[in-house]
């Protein structure tokens, strides 16, 4: 991307607005989003990034999902934390997502479309930028 | 076989205390029992932060928000939302008991206590990927200063906005900013202070981390309104992955044309750079911080004159922290009448804390001014771990004091603070139990400021390692009443005469705990005891000969050893090789082990 004056900043703000308002990213319906702050690397963060990646592609959902990084959601106390957005089940938040964990989490949520139990937390506040 | 509906029960330690587990089985019994069992998924989740509110059940797709459930009401949940999809009004949230109206999750406001302008954007948008903060509205903030506002619009802004800087005593950041305006001189810089070195902080790494555009908005915005054409982030070595991201960030930046020659078009040029600090404290103190910037030594100087009129290369600069900057990209993007809305009279915004220590459930949290320190620690962070007592909580580090349960009410504003003998300094919060000992933490403390001082000045030098002899004399038994008198007369010429707050504030932890916990200092120094059994030197442990079964747990766990004693016979140690490891006392299932 080239250097942008005032209107392009503005399309571009538009155009992805509308991007993270629809459901699919890069034509992808599922998003499994995993905090990677220095406290969910330390946690292990990483090591659950790369068993996402795997699982997802050995339960044959590697074209339709995206595996995304962001910053601390504030739950370090429950670290590695995962969000996962797929058709047909709420946005959830798992915390103490370690890799053990994470075939269990593609085979249940994205696969049989079930939550997995005792590790959904809540994201600590509302969203200040939807209103 | 897709559910159609999910219903989540909070089991967080408040809410399985009030009976989340029946609930959670009540409704999958109600579910089977009303032939619903497939249409439905019940599932027990983390603490929702609700508490107060609890036990706590949300049903989604749906968004329902249920408060105080109880497992009667399983029946009707299922019967009513699952079986014919509508919502029982009578459990919904309300916001105001009188006119009863219902609200949706996304609509309550302030339901979870915590309220996110900081870090709104952390754990929300990849930090890596400077679309998705443009799409969450970012860069508006400057767009608006560079394209519909004078400089002097944007001080009215922060004026009207009420913020005051976050790293320290609270100076209106309007101000800093027009003194430096004001400053003759045709070269000014604008500087981030990212060197956050307070044992348990971590809300400054987290937001770079989680959203580096924010800070880079905001020195853009500071650098149109100030007249500089450079800033520096002074951030610590030992921030990689903060240092990596704001790398990743200012490049994204800088080929989008929003750094470097005239930006968005306009007649404005700004460029950024980052400098590495070694990991000093006294480098997050202003003065020292610019002197490590120009590559010096990195020690303070005398003020005034102030940053705002000779600072980085005597040039008039504005040096301010994370939280405070991040906070004016907020204000430029949302406006002053919405940002002032928040907190307090006199203290606007909210602050980012780290809670850390003893507590239930430590993290990164961001509340209103104005929040009471028992909503920070009892309903964010889940209370004392273990269900140990609270004894206090450290706050701003080592310059700041301990606060005591009896001022848990007390709002925290920069203000209420100040007067407990704490600061708002940087926000890390150490949680302590029971099973702490004060006189301890303050030695730790002493010791941190002795390692840190840069020397220069003598009350800071000289008075530092002063006061932690005399800690460490209390600490092992040898101190006297005297001591205490000596104590508080060093950190009062200390806070008095020193060059920088690191020297004017490191008596902090020592002077509020001797407030606090006299009777504690005393029971080292008269009865040479230490109630928690920190103070190794105070503690001697022996064993009951009645209680004990002679099983001789203790003494394989002894890593001396220094417990004798035959098979089924009462074991004894040998106190003069014992190191105090108090290995068997936790090993011990019978309570023979004597700790005093």
């Amino acid at each position: 991307m080239a250097k942008m004056n005032l209107e392009q900043l503005r399309k571009l703000r538009e155009d992805k607005k509308q991007d993270l308002t629809r459901r699919e990213v890069e034509g992808k319906e599922i998003q499994v989003i995993v905090g990677m702050g220095t406290c969910g690397i330390a946690a292990g963060a990483k090591r659950t990034f790369d068993a996402i990646v795997d699982a997802v592609n050995a339960a044959g959902l590697g074209d339709q999902a995206i595996i995304r990084q962001t910053g601390c959601m504030g739950l370090c106390y429950v670290e590695p934390t995962v969000e996962v957005v797929a058709p047909g089940m709420p946005t959830v938040i798992y915390g103490k997502m370690t890799e053990g964990i994470v075939k269990d989490l593609v085979a249940k949520h994205l696969v049989g479309k079930k939550l997995l139990d005792d590790h959904i937390f809540d994201r600590p506040a509302a969203d200040i930028m939807k209103k | 076989m897709a559910y159609k509906n999910f219903i989540l029960v909070c089991a967080g330690t408040g809410c399985e205390s009030s009976k989340a587990i029946e609930i959670y089985d009540s409704l999958i019994r109600e579910a089977e029992a009303q032939g619903v069992k497939n249409d439905v998924q019940v599932v027990k989740t983390g603490c929702f932060g609700f508490c107060e509110k609890g036990p706590i059940v949300k049903v989604m797709p749906s968004e329902s928000f249920y408060v105080e459930v109880k497992p009667e009401d399983a029946k009707e949940i299922i019967a009513e939302q699952v079986v014919k999809g509508r919502e029982v009004k009578r459990l919904l949230y309300k916001k105001d008991e009188k006119t009863a109206d219902t609200v949706k999750i996304e609509d309550i406001e302030f339901y979870q206590k915590q309220f996110r302008v900081v870090l709104r954007n952390c754990g929300v948008i990849n930090p890596e990927n400077i679309d998705e903060y443009i799409a969450r509205d970012g860069y508006s903030g400057l767009e608006r200063a560079l394209f519909k506002m004078k400089p002097a619009d944007v001080v009215s802004e922060l004026k009207a906005s009420g913020l005051r800087g976050r790293g320290g005593a609270g100076f209106p950041t309007w101000l800093k900013w027009d003194l430096t305006i004001k400053a003759p001189g045709e070269v000014k810089y604008v500087v981030c202070n990212a060197d956050e070195g307070d044992p348990g902080a971590y809300m400054n790494r987290s937001t770079i981390e989680g959203d580096p555009h924010s800070l880079i908005e905001a020195m853009t915005i500071c650098g149109y309104t100030i007249g500089a054409s450079t800033g520096y982030i002074y951030i610590r070595a030992e921030y990689p992955l903060a240092i990596e991201r704001l790398k990743i960030a200012i490049k994204q930046a800088k080929e989008y044309g929003l750094l470097g020659p005239k930006i968005l078009g306009s007649d404005f040029s700004f460029d950024l750079d980052i400098r590495l600090g070694a990991g000093a404290f006294v480098c997050g103190e202003e003065t020292a911080l610019l002197q490590s910037l120009e590559g010096k030594r990195g020690m303070p100087m005398p003020k005034p004159p102030f940053p705002a009129v000779q600072g980085l290369w005597k040039k008039p600069t504005v040096i301010n922290n994370v939280e405070t900057f991040v906070n004016v990209a907020v204000i430029m993007t949302k406006g002053a009448d919405w940002y002032s809305k928040i907190g307090t009279e006199k203290s606007k915004g909210t602050k980012t804390f780290a809670l850390t220590g003893k507590i239930a459930n430590s993290g990164l949290v961001e509340v209103p001014m104005g929040t009471k320190l028992r909503d920070i620690i009892f309903d964010i962070g889940g209370g004392i771990k273990g269900g140990r007592k609270f004894k206090g909580v450290q706050t701003g580090g080592p310059s700041g004091g301990i606060i005591t349960a009896e001022s848990l009410d007390e709002p925290i504003t920069y203000e209420s603070l100040t007067a407990l003998g704490s600061m708002m300094g940087s926000g890390g919060m150490i949680i302590m139990d029971e099973d702490d000992c004060v006189v301890d933490i303050a030695k730790f403390y002493m010791a941190f400021c002795v390692d840190e001082s840069c020397g220069k000045c003598a009350p800071c030098r000289i008075g530092t390692s002063q006061m932690h002899d005399l800690l460490e004399k209390i600490t092992t038994g040898n101190g006297t009443e005297d001591d205490l008198l000596k104590l508080e007369k060093i950190g009062k010429a200390m806070t008095k005469a020193s060059l920088c707050m690191l020297g004017g504030s490191a008596a902090n932890p020592t002077l509020s705990t001797i407030k606090h916990f006299r009777e504690e200092y005393l029971e080292h120094i008269r009865d040479h005891k230490c109630r928690s059994g920190k103070c190794k030197d105070l503690v001697v442990y022996s064993i009951d000969p009645v209680k004990c079964i002679g099983c001789g747990l203790c003494a394989r766990k002894c890593p001396v050893p220094c417990i004798a004693g035959e098979k089924k016979q009462a074991h004894v140690i040998d106190r003069s090789r014992c190191v105090k490891c108090g290995e068997c006392f936790k090993a011990c299932k019978f309570g023979a082990v004597v700790k005093n």
